[in-house]
């Protein structure tokens, strides 16, 4: 079936099967390789986009249901790597295999744009269905604060009460 | 440690000519290196001023340096460090380097794998050596131009200059004279005092940093040959399981397929399996034509294996006389008999699967001359590519091997089988093919690490002195043979270290592949030793770090000591062990905190992979039993130099999580013949949740730096159960907790 979108502000019109979800369609129709594929169920986070803003599994959201929706990926994060969220990831050293870390990076992204100043369970709650099998999870805790911290132009950020940034 | 040899690494004439046809090469190819290409930044053909220094190192005349890392990156860091060892001495401002991955280069390059935790200390001196003789080359270049001795020239950040004369030159001006000049002598060329590092030591960022954060195509699911078509392969479940038949041609009905076809495959569980690969326009359509494929399996002898049946076994194989003794010494029966207490344990750890987020996937292209080219996320290719030559019948010398980054490994990608799948389904095809596996094929066509069981007795005396040790370890495996990672060897701690000490072993047939996961052995080992001389500590009424203290100044002078893991060039050193039970002590506050009823602190220490690791847990459970880790301390010792502490930080803390991921709730289990589990939602990774503080602390010796893939994981389960034995008094002897009941009272 015809389907017609944007991603990363461009507009796409793609010509699949309407069960395909939209990770497929990104990776091997529109050869998009920076969404990634880690288990197919909704279960690990790897293939995370924003759809109209909001972090969403793209593997088993099927091409049909994203006609005239917006979708950013990691590549349209930034035109350059210069997002807060991706200049704290590189800063931090946060990747190993870096596998998880796109799907990471949008859900950070998105809890960011909703909640400029998350604490540490903030963090835990928002991405606590996006997997890392390196289990990078305390640098990528400490890169959320950085990245909020970037994104406040560089001043400190004001915690909740009692809430202290965890110590990696 | 022994120099590595380094053959290969050897810096000729012929050499650099060999590597200058690989570049031109890449060119010549440059259809099919075109999509990797395009992963590989600053892949570029030589200009005539342009120069390669050896196999690794390339300067172009605009004063770039591009240095290759030769062996596989799975998120271990290896691609940033072996090139850091080779700038370091070259001298190189690292700012100016790029990094270039190597392919499988059995001419060039020696130790292509991503194992063992034996990149570093195989590679510490031949790297650093590689970088010196590029810089004696450039020095050699620049001394011929200003005819002035070389003695007198020194480098400086990509620069050669000569203080008497104020003369200097750039790496880039000299670079196509200095490929000119006769390479020195890998073994006698000059290396840098420690003292002068300046590129080694410092925390330095993954290369790949930038194209991870920004989504470029960098592994081996994202490589594309034009003209490929996507493949799926279906095995049985029941490993290596046969076709009887199957409904190919309605398969072959289905949108976007093209190709349909059985593998008749083989018995051996780790070569080419039987199956049925369907090939389509998109993985999409291949996956969803799968669902509607029926095939009749012959699932053969294995088919009634179960992890009850394992269980069952193993119980009366402990209630026998052991098959084998790996190590005696003393009088384990005459001491246990005079012994003030003895004590009896039965410690079992799971299968447990690799389950690396990125699952297995290769490409491979056959093409018309009979040569294959094959993308491969391989921890090991060469083995990989031997496979592919001899089950395809395709000389190994045809076969081009690309190396990608790795979406994770653990020890998986150690197999080959996903390469040796692509590569004959895409000579079958005949058009290239990249296969990709589910989800649910990657945890059920796992190599596991093997369950184990361990059947202690203990003997201390009146003073709380160990004086009795059997351990009857039973296993995987077939006559004197261990499956793959099910080994132990007769000289694991204790031994050395209590006058009577036994290891037997027994062994039952498996039908399930088993392999290395990350510190294998160890990872299961640790968990039942250092249990049990926990239980031990607390029978004998002593603190337990103490008490192992006391255990590792216990040294036996009349019983050799053996080299523990196969490493006959490092024995066991107490002291060495010592120092990180010490140091680990005084990070935590062992002893001097006191905890409410219901948290504890536990402690374990285990050498491996030639380092040493001591940690200590701090964990609280709720008297409903729910299981909250508070803290882990870790001191751990690696040699004289952390080469990367950046990444050495990064490594250690994902080591400890990954130990209590396995802990909490990782098993695999076996019934008629197949894996039960099947996904993230059964087979548990760790999550955010859960991911604790991790302090990591070094201590340092004047011992050559060794690897740190692996030897931080394996002290963490025991130091963990050990911590819930003092919050609850309940003794965990068997993995995972999400099995055990620690309600309290
Ligand atoms: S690939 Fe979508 S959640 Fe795992
Ligand atoms: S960095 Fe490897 S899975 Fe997250």
């Amino acid at each position: 079936m015809k389907v017609s979108f944007k991603v990363n502000g461009q507009a796409k019109t793609v010509d699949v099967p309407g069960d395909m979800p939209l990770l497929w369609t990104l990776r091997d129709t529109l050869d998009m390789k920076g969404t990634k594929f880690g288990c197919g169920l909704s279960q690990c986070g790897a293939c995370t986009v924003h759809f109209n803003g909001a972090a969403m599994r793209s593997c088993m959201t099927p091409i049909s249901a994203v006609a005239g929706a917006s979708i950013t990926t990691i590549e349209g994060l930034s035109a350059d790597g210069t997002h807060a969220v991706q200049q704290a990831w590189k800063e931090l050293d946060v990747a190993q295999c870096g596998y998880c870390q796109a799907g990471q990076i949008m859900a950070a992204a998105a809890l960011l744009a909703k909640n400029p100043t998350p604490c540490d369970a903030d963090i835990d709650t928002a991405m606590n269905e996006n997997l890392c099998r390196c289990a990078t999870y305390l640098r990528i805790r400490a890169a959320i604060h950085r990245a909020a911290e970037i994104k406040a132009q560089g001043t400190p950020v004001v915690k909740k009460a009692g809430e202290k940034g965890r110590q990696l | 440690m022994t120099a590595p040899k380094i053959a290969a690494t050897d810096v000729s004439r012929r050499d650099f000519l060999r590597f200058g046809a690989v570049a031109g090469g890449g060119f010549f190819i440059a259809s099919y290196l075109e999509p990797l290409g395009k992963l590989v930044e600053g892949r570029h053909t030589l200009a005539p001023a342009d120069a390669t220094l050896n196999a690794y190192i390339r300067i172009m005349a605009d004063g770039s340096v591009t240095i290759v890392g030769k062996n596989p990156e799975v998120g271990q860091g290896i691609k940033t460090m072996l090139p850091m060892l080779i700038a370091e001495e070259l001298d190189v401002d690292w700012k100016t380097v790029k990094v270039e991955q190597g392919q499988l280069d059995t001419k060039n390059f020696q130790g292509q794998v991503a194992g063992g935790s034996s990149a570093t200390p195989s590679n510490w001196l031949p790297m650093r050596q590689v970088g010196a003789a590029g810089r004696a080359m450039l020095i050699a270049a620049a001394a011929a131009t200003w005819n002035v001795p070389a003695a007198e020239c020194e480098t400086d950040k990509g620069m050669v200059k000569h203080a008497a004369s104020r003369k200097s030159l750039s790496y880039g001006d000299l670079a196509a004279k200095a490929a000119t000049m006769t390479p020195p002598d890998l073994k006698t060329v000059k290396l840098k005092d420690v003292k002068d590092f300046r590129i080694i030591g410092q925390r330095t960022r993954n290369v790949d940093a930038h194209a991870i954060v920004t989504g470029k195509p960098l592994y081996g699911i994202d490589v594309t040959v034009p003209g490929m078509l996507y493949a799926t392969f279906v095995k049985c479940p029941v490993f290596a399981g046969k076709v009887v038949s199957a409904n190919i041609d309605a398969i072959k009905a289905l949108p976007g397929v093209k190709q349909v076809f059985v593998v008749e495959g083989g018995t051996n569980l780790g070569g080419l399996l039987p199956g049925v690969a369907i090939l389509a326009d998109s993985w999409w359509q291949a996956k969803s034509a799968r669902t509607r494929l029926k095939v009749t399996w012959d699932e053969g002898a294995t088919a009634s294996q179960s992890s009850v049946g394992f269980a069952a076994k193993a119980a009366e194989l402990s209630k026998q006389p052991p098959q084998r003794s790996l190590r005696k010494d003393g009088d384990v029966d005459a001491a246990l008999a005079s012994a003030a207490k003895t004590i009896k344990a039965d410690y079992f750890y799971p299968f447990i699967a690799h389950a690396s987020l990125e699952p297995q996937n290769c490409t491979a292209h056959m093409k018309a001359d009979g040569t294959m080219e094959i993308w491969a996320p391989s921890q090991n290719p060469a083995p990989g590519r031997s496979m592919v030559a001899q089950t395809c019948g395709i000389p190994a010398d045809n076969i081009t091997v690309h190396l990608t980054r790795m979406g994770g490994g653990f020890g998986r990608r150690l197999s080959n089988d996903y390469m040796v799948e692509a590569a004959w389904i895409a000579k079958v095809a005949q058009v290239p093919v990249k296969l990709l596996w589910m989800r649910e094929d990657d945890i059920q066509h796992d190599f596991y690490r093997p369950a184990g069981f361990h059947y202690f007795t203990g003997g201390i005396d009146a003073t709380g002195k160990v004086t009795a040790w059997r351990d009857h370890f039973v296993s995987f495996g077939e006559g004197n043979n261990f499956a793959a990672g099910a080994n132990i060897g007769g000289t694991e701690f204790p031994q050395h270290f209590v006058p009577n000490f036994a290891l037997d072993a027994s062994v039952m047939p498996l039908g399930v592949p088993t392999g290395f996961l990350r510190a294998p052995g160890s990872n299961g080992i640790a968990f039942a030793t250092q249990s049990f001389i926990d239980e031990l500590a607390h029978a004998a009424g002593k603190d337990p770090l103490l008490f192992r203290l006391d255990l590792l100044s216990n040294v036996q002078p009349d019983v050799p000591a053996a080299a523990p893991g196969g490493f006959p060039q490092a024995p066991y050193d107490h002291a060495r062990a010592r120092a990180v039970l010490e140091l680990v002590r005084d990070k935590s506050g062992w002893g001097k905190t006191k905890l409410a009823k219901g948290t504890g602190m536990g402690v374990a220490f285990h050498f491996s992979h030639r380092g040493y690791f001591a940690e200590v847990v701090q964990a609280t459970v709720s008297k409903e039993g729910k299981l909250k880790v508070d803290k882990v301390w870790v001191a751990g010792d690696i040699g004289s130099v952390i080469i990367n502490p950046l990444n050495a930080e990064n490594q250690v803390q994902g080591s400890v999580l990954d130990g209590l991921a396995q802990a909490f709730g990782q098993e695999i289990t076996i019934d008629k013949g197949r894996t039960v589990q099947s996904s993230f939602d059964d087979f548990p990774l760790l999550r955010f949740v859960e991911a604790v503080p991790v302090e990591v602390h070094f201590a340092k010796n004047d011992i050559a730096p060794t690897g740190l893939g692996e030897p931080a994981l394996p002290p963490v389960i025991p130091a963990l159960c050990n911590a819930i034995f003092v919050a609850t008094g309940k003794r965990v002897r068997t993995l995972p907790l999400s099995n055990q009941d620690l309600r309290w009272s």
